[in-house]
């Protein structure tokens, strides 16, 4: 029987979600046993080609390719869960949702302290991903089933978490496993 | 002491004396009752509704309700944990927290009966309010309105321990605030960074200047133990 698959992906947030993944240190061979990684920066697999049973959302919605990651997360994923603060509600990068966008842009492309920018543009190249004019929790764009708050989730929250999911027993962090920092 | 009396929390028998509210008598007596807007040493305002519970089968705010004579309190139900989840969600979503820069996080007592109550999410929308202006004025202390859940508890400690009544509500709803007395700026008022006021803010709203994230991850106040801990201890020491 094949074993069960991870996706993981990285939107608005800084990949230290990622890192605490990792940092379960050797218990990542615990985890190979259990799981294989699918779509995921880990294994650089860039698109779905199998359902997969848990799919771990870091970071929150910022711009129009982050909602068709997190459309195709929830499409192809039993299970999603947010992981870490910008997943939940959507943290650092939320910061910008007391400035309305345009005056964000400016002040990182125009008027800022440092900025050198003699043709006065905002790069606005097809290419780029849209940015939304705000920055969402992921569970406001797709159904969410389970979060793991923390800034980032400590290694020993995103194991425990990930055991109970994949042996089918019912997510209870304890205490000291709830942090939001 | 003749005139001590008993009633009942959660079927536990509590003795008070007259004069005591539901929560202290429960409190003395070992058991926690969930308070936000109260701290002990203030004049309770009933403000945050945390502390909430059935008397008789009532709702009553246990910080400001006098105990009585073979009153039947519930504290630890179901309906009431749900309440009280219910309006630290609604704080959280309300304001903007930012807890992972916060320095009051570890030490923040809205933060604790999050963890208290174990919630790993809110469960309402965000609200991302652009209207919370922060007052950095002052020399030696700051006011971060994201993080000021209004409970007035700076504006009772100011009246009531500073005797100065630095700080008070303005405006109504959505737009009501914490608001300083002066013309506009904290360092025109006669606050004093050795004012109760700052001591007793539960979050990060009103902090002092220059000491922030001076104890480590690990050594903070609840980063172990739940909110109220140190109140059940008594109930298990005797």
């Amino acid at each position: 029987m094949s074993k069960p698959k991870i996706a993981t992906t990285s939107m608005c947030g800084c990949f230290g979600c990622h890192m605490s993944i990792l940092d379960i240190d050797e218990r990542i061979l615990d985890l190979i046993e259990l799981v294989d990684f699918h779509k995921s920066p880990v294994d650089d697999i860039k698109e779905f080609t199998d359902r997969c049973a848990v799919g771990l959302i870091e970071g929150g919605v910022s711009n129009d390719e982050n909602v068709h990651v997190l459309q195709s997360f929830r499409e192809n994923c039993d299970m999603l869960i947010a992981v870490g603060g910008c997943a939940i509600n959507g943290d650092i990068p939320s910061m910008r949702n007391k400035v309305p966008l345009r005056e964000c842009l400016d002040e990182a492309y125009l008027h800022g302290p440092t900025v050198h920018n003699p043709d006065g543009l905002i790069p606005n190249d097809p290419e780029i991903p849209l940015l939304l004019d705000r920055v969402y929790p992921c569970n406001e764009v797709v159904k969410i089933d389970a979060f793991l708050p923390g800034c980032p989730p400590s290694a020993d929250t995103i194991w425990t978490a990930l055991v109970a999911v994949l042996n089918g027993e019912p997510l209870e962090l304890p205490y000291e496993l709830i942090k939001y920092d | 002491m003749s005139d001590t009396f008993t009633f009942t929390v959660d079927g536990v028998e509590v003795a008070a004396e007259p004069g005591q509210t539901i929560l202290e008598a429960a409190q003395n007596a070992g058991i926690y009752i969930p308070r936000l807007c109260h701290r002990d040493g203030l004049e309770p305002a009933g403000a945050c509704r945390v502390c909430t519970v059935m008397v008789d089968g009532r709702p009553q705010t246990a910080c400001n309700f006098p105990a009585s004579e073979g009153v039947v309190v519930d504290n630890e139900t179901d309906q009431l944990l749900e309440l009280r989840r219910d309006i630290i969600d609604m704080l959280f979503v309300e304001g903007n927290h930012w807890c992972m820069f916060c320095e009051k996080s570890g030490d923040c007592e809205l933060q604790a009966l999050a963890y208290r109550f174990g919630i790993a999410a809110p469960s309402f929308p965000f609200q991302f309010p652009a209207d919370r202006q922060a007052d950095l004025s002052h020399p030696d202390i700051w006011i971060d309105r994201d993080r000021c859940i209004l409970c007035g508890r700076c504006v009772r400690a100011s009246r009531d321990l500073d005797g100065k009544h630095v700080f008070d509500f303005v405006d109504r709803g959505p737009a009501k605030r914490i608001a300083v007395n002066a013309e506009a700026r904290l360092r025109d008022t006669d606050a004093d960074v050795t004012d109760e006021a700052l001591e007793v803010c539960p979050v990060g709203a009103l902090m002092k200047k220059g000491t922030g994230f001076d104890v480590p991850v690990g050594r903070r106040t609840y980063d172990w133990e739940p909110i109220g801990s140190e109140i059940e201890k008594r109930q298990t020491q005797e």
